[in-house]
């Protein structure tokens, strides 16, 4: 058993925690945006489905990788789109909006993919490599982290600017001031739909990335229901962050963790059911609610519309 | 930043904002000058909120214009405001509690990036001005009451204001620092800005403003110009005042006028009564509470209530008080401690037990916890007596009885309503209060715990409730008054316990003159340290 964890296990172990986590760190990073600045997005699930399908059917024509996600992202901004007009302009209930948003997402990718790429063969094969030099020869962690396809390093640095911008710019400041106070921004002589606006398009981007990233890297391929809540984890690991997108980095790579676990167990020889181990990441995420729910902090005015003077 | 050279202007003319079924703003017509302190004076409801709102854009006038320095000026929203140089300190704080001092006065900036070295720059510099010391990386919700009020006049003259506006600003404020704001206000009147104090006490307009200016119903019924207010004695300015802010109505309130307008130092209008020979009717010994809400709970409380007797709490708002009514009432279980009731231990009862022992509650939620808006105001009268008899029998409501109660309480408490079947929620808020002192203190009522009993409600409202509240007590019942209003605990209580974070920090005999400085005292002791 013990010449099982060679080099080349670990490496593979750790490409598939990061191939795990990316998807869900992506997304979350999105929902994080989104909840920050006071919007509540059920619809993530759906907007996800849109952006894994998006980028798949765009990656599969041209066979660009990157025109994929790209088209992923874009997928995810249109599909926000429903969320923006309805709650953000117009003031509907989140809760109502999103839940219709995630079922509109899961019924039309799946409608689409049945009627137009179901009886074909539709892997896409391997996205290009990207070897960071010296970095990429370090035995065992040198090819599972650094031998990447450069679309991880781009996902890393949009997650690092994510946190940035939150932190450190005045329009950081704003979209996390709409989420705690709106009317201290609309005083502040900042306009809260704007900011607002600004958020929700640019979770649906973050989303729709998350989206992309799992079909064209992650599994290679599309099928209905890929993200199989995925979007309903990125809410949790979002509540659980407290805002910080660092800690919905963390969570992120655990639930990889927790993924990547099953098929190693296997792999070493332990023979555990299937439906025990597809069944690991979620019981982690009941436990952890279970443990952590009641110190979780949302932002106070999350899910409200803002109507200015009505207190 | 600049200081003006001639005096700066600000005109109304003719502003009139109405909303369905009340006018707030009545063609009010006046001017602000810089470098003066402009005093906006009148009750609740007067309409001083709404003239505020919309100089600060957060509301459109219906008709009239507003003109700076004779030139019109559209303020439209409230970045145009703001871009006028107009500053607001609202009456409830607009700071982030989740933001540090810094990051609020940030907010609004314009610019990529935060540039932190230069708010702090700009800070130290408004610091000065107030005569505050504050620490920009302390969290908005750590602040005592009078450093968040300076934190948020520091936040209206940001950006270099020509107009400071403070819409309330002493209503929750110590006597200590009511005096610091004072100063605070006159510094920042020398440095040639244009300040609006609004009020509803006439002692503060007196001593802050060089003029003031009196609303009443939406109207502008009185000026005193700087020059006359200059040439009057007190008294004179008193007289002029109090005429103009009740008008006819000074015949109903009578000699009271004056002290609902604060215009002296509250005294205590209770009679004494003597405690030892009273019998303890409601004691709480080391309770602490826990909820699942985020207010603060209280901690290791213990008091005594007698008979007849007012025990009034003060303390800064959201310190316990919510958390103490509770225990008291029912609605919050205590983990630790034990609460009797005439000598029976009551801490494992329920809100309906307890309510038939005579423990009676009148929350400070009127219009969500207290009433039922969307109800019949005779439906909200017996709403806690569902079930009982006579007005449930059999599980069937018994319309006939539930009217004849309601037709005797609107009339014994003069809820002023259309009919008994008018919905609750249409009511102004002075009625609402009425129908749940009504409802609370009838059927057998033997202590009631009332929670900002007349906050937000007009003055002849306020002089009512106190009177039913003196009422009860000189009829053997026991009122634990929970007040942030400090005069309104002085001229009621016997007693005052001071609250802080949800224990019990003092507790002062409401004996003679100084009880407000005493309890201020203890007040800004605990709270906000020594200064």
């Amino acid at each position: 058993m013990s010449d099982l964890l060679s080099a080349a296990f670990v490496t593979v172990f750790i490409a598939t925690v990061i191939a795990q986590a990316m998807p869900l760190m992506l997304a979350a990073v999105g929902e994080n945006i989104g909840e920050q600045a006071g919007v509540l997005n059920l619809g993530i699930e759906g907007v996800m489905l849109i952006g894994a399908y998006t980028g798949f059917i765009v990656t599969l024509t041209t066979g660009n990788f990157w025109l994929g996600m790209l088209a992923g992202a874009v997928g995810g901004v249109v599909g926000n789109l429903a969320m923006l007009v309805l709650n953000v302009w117009l003031g509907l209930n989140q809760i109502v909006v999103g839940l219709a948003v995630t079922l509109i997402g899961e019924g039309i990718t799946s409608v689409l993919y049945l009627q137009n790429n179901a009886k074909s063969v539709t892997s896409l094969g391997a996205p290009p490599e990207f070897k960071i030099p010296f970095l990429a020869d370090i035995p065992v962690i040198g090819p599972a982290l650094f031998q990447q396809s450069a679309l991880f390093w781009v996902a890393v640095i949009f997650v690092i600017a994510a946190g940035f911008f939150l932190s450190r710019t005045n329009w950081g400041l704003s979209i996390r001031a709409a989420g705690q106070k709106p009317s201290s921004l609309d005083a502040a002589g900042g306009s809260v739909v704007k900011i607002r606006s600004h958020a929700v398009l640019l979770s649906g981007a973050f989303v729709g990335l998350g989206g992309a990233y799992l079909a064209l890297i992650t599994t290679s391929t599309f099928t209905p229901f890929i993200t199989n809540g995925l979007g309903f984890i990125a809410i949790v690991i979002t509540m659980l962050s407290r805002g910080r997108i660092i800690l919905v980095a963390i969570t992120s790579v655990v639930y990889g963790l927790t993924v990547a676990i099953g098929p190693a167990l296997q792999v070493l020889g332990y023979n555990v059911s299937a439906d025990v181990i597809k069944m690991i990441p979620f019981i982690v995420v009941i436990l952890t609610l279970i443990v952590f729910a009641r110190t979780s902090v949302v932002p106070p005015a999350l899910g409200t519309s803002y109507t200015r003077g009505a207190r | 930043m600049t200081t003006p050279i001639a005096p700066d202007v600000i005109s109304l003319r003719g502003i009139t904002k109405a909303f369905p079924g009340v006018v707030a703003n009545d063609h009010i017509s006046l001017d602000i000058v810089s470098g003066q302190v402009h005093c906006l004076l009148g009750e609740n409801g007067a309409g001083k909120s709404t003239l505020i709102s919309i100089l600060a854009g957060m509301q459109q006038p219906d008709s009239g214009t507003i003109a700076i320095n004779g030139v019109p000026a559209a303020i439209n929203s409230p970045k145009v405001a703001v871009d006028y140089g107009i500053g607001v300190v609202h009456q409830h704080s607009t700071l982030v509690p989740a933001f540090t001092v810094l990051e609020n006065l940030m907010l609004g900036e314009s610019g990529l990036m935060l540039e932190k070295k230069r708010a702090v720059e700009r800070l130290d510099e408004l610091a000065e001005l107030l005569g505050a010391q504050i620490d920009p990386n302390v969290l908005a919700s750590d602040l005592g009451l009078g450093q968040q009020q300076q934190v948020e006049i520091a936040k209206a003259i940001w950006k270099g204001s020509r107009l400071l506006i403070l819409d309330e600003p002493t209503s929750m404020l110590t006597p200590q620092a009511i005096e610091h704001l004072a100063e605070s206000v006159d510094r920042v009147k020398r440095q040639g800005l244009a300040v609006v104090f609004i009020t509803h006490k006439l002692r503060e307009a007196y001593s802050m403003g060089d003029c003031v200016t009196v609303l009443r119903g939406g109207r502008n019924v009185g000026h005193i110009s700087v020059e006359e207010l200059a040439s009057y004695d007190e008294q004179q300015a008193q007289d002029a005042i109090l005429s103009a802010m009740f008008g006819e109505d000074i015949a109903t309130v009578g000699a009271d006028a004056a002290e609902l307008a604060g215009a002296t130092a509250a005294t205590r209008e209770i009679q004494a009564i003597d405690l030892d020979r009273r019998a303890v009717r409601l004691s709480l010994a080391g309770v602490s509470s826990r909820g699942n809400s985020r207010d603060v709970e209280v901690s290791d409380v213990t008091l005594e209530l007698h008979e007849g007797e007012i025990l009034g709490i003060a303390g800064i708002d959201g310190h316990g008080q919510g958390a103490l009514a509770e225990v008291v009432a029912g609605q919050r279980t205590a983990h630790a401690g034990r609460v009797n009731f005439d000598g029976e231990d009551v801490t494992r009862l329920g809100v309906r037990r307890r309510q038939q022992l005579g423990i009676r509650y009148v929350t400070d939620d009127r219009l969500h916890e207290g009433t039922i808006g969307s109800m019949s105001v005779a439906l909200n009268l017996v709403v806690k007596r569902i079930g009982q008899r006579p007005f449930w029998r059999f599980g069937q409501i018994q319309r006939k009885a539930v009217d004849a109660e309601a037709a005797a309480q609107i009339a014994k408490y003069e809820i002023r309503t259309p009919s008994p079947a008018t919905r609750a929620g249409t009511l102004s808020g002075g009625n609402i209060q009425k129908i749940l002192l009504a409802r609370e203190l009838t059927n057998g009522a033997q202590l009631v715990v009332v929670n900002k009993p007349t906050y937000g409600l007009d003055l002849k409202t306020v002089h009512l409730v106190r009177e039913i509240l003196i009422d009860f007590a000189a009829k053997g019942g026991s009122v634990l008054l929970l007040s942030t209003d400090l005069d309104e605990l002085v001229e009621l209580s016997h007693r005052i316990e001071i609250v802080s974070s949800g224990r019990i920090v003092g507790s002062v005999a409401n004996d003679g003159p100084g009880t407000a400085e005493k309890v201020g005292q203890y007040m800004t002791g605990a709270i906000e340290g020594v200064h």
